[in-house]
């Protein structure tokens, strides 16, 4: 997987993943991505999806720790761009509801303010 | 067919029941689920059933009979309970970063088996009736 960050207005940090978030390919990349920000004292991090390929169990953990360890900081975490299946993965374990999940880049950005 | 315990070799397991699968006219969709629930039983396998120790082996055996797919998985480990596996839809393991790769198997296939094998290792078997998912590729378009 590749991960790419840019900052938007607001200091919100986009986090581009490329690939695949599945166990041993990814699932640790984006959970040090996140960690990274988190630990540079990044408070505004969206999640952009739009070109995973696939997710397994091990790639929603991580998901969920991401979202976490991102809350207990005090920050937001928020997903863009969701796949068809991702959505469908994420609404089977009803954590579809803990995320906000934009499908416009600028409103993710604007949700932030 | 038996694997090392490698994450590597999901896909190229993925792969084969991809091809086993073609043929059988089967919604993208449905081949998809199938594929992910075989992902999640040999990440169990690998992970959780050997360790991700690389002497032990992960066997597996794919077959269609009666347009019934059945997937056939049985690690070297310890073996777990899977009765003990928490439910990831109660609230209080819904942040849980871990728990969901059962949970995911059981709403993609129609059935799933879990069985200690004597001597040590678990075994699960995961069905599938490929005649319910075929001809929704014109639905669909």
């Amino acid at each position: 997987m590749k991960t790419t960050v840019r900052e938007a207005a607001g200091s919100v940090q986009i986090v581009d993943l490329k690939g695949k978030i599945t166990i041993g390919a990814g699932d640790v990349q984006l959970r040090e991505t996140i960690n990274h920000l988190v630990e540079a004292g990044k408070k505004h991090i969206l999640i952009n999806m739009h070109d995973v390929t696939t997710i397994d169990s091990s790639g929603i953990g991580e998901l969920v720790g991401c979202y976490t360890s991102v809350t207990n900081k005090g920050g937001k975490l928020k997903l863009l761009h969701l796949p068809p299946k991702i959505n469908d993965v994420l609404t089977v374990t009803q954590l579809i509801t803990v995320f906000d999940v934009y499908e416009s880049e600028p409103e993710a950005v604007a949700s932030f303010a | 067919m038996s694997l090392s315990s490698r994450f590597e070799n999901i896909e190229m397991a993925q792969h084969l029941c991809g091809k086993l699968l073609e043929g059988w006219d089967l919604s993208e969709e449905t081949t998809h689920w199938i594929l992910m629930a075989l992902r999640e039983a040999l990440a169990n396998a690998i992970k959780h059933g050997n360790a991700q120790d690389t002497d032990k082996r992960v066997h597996l055996e794919m077959d269609v009979a009666d347009s019934t797919l059945r997937i056939r998985i049985r690690d070297e480990g310890r073996g777990f309970d899977p009765e003990g596996v928490v439910d990831p839809l109660a609230p209080e393991n819904r942040l849980k970063t871990s728990g969901r790769g059962i949970f995911y198997m059981k709403t993609f296939m129609d059935e799933v088996r879990f069985r200690q094998i004597d001597g040590g290792g678990m075994e699960i078997v995961l069905t599938k009736d490929l005649a319910q998912g075929r001809h929704k590729k014109e639905e669909g378009n």
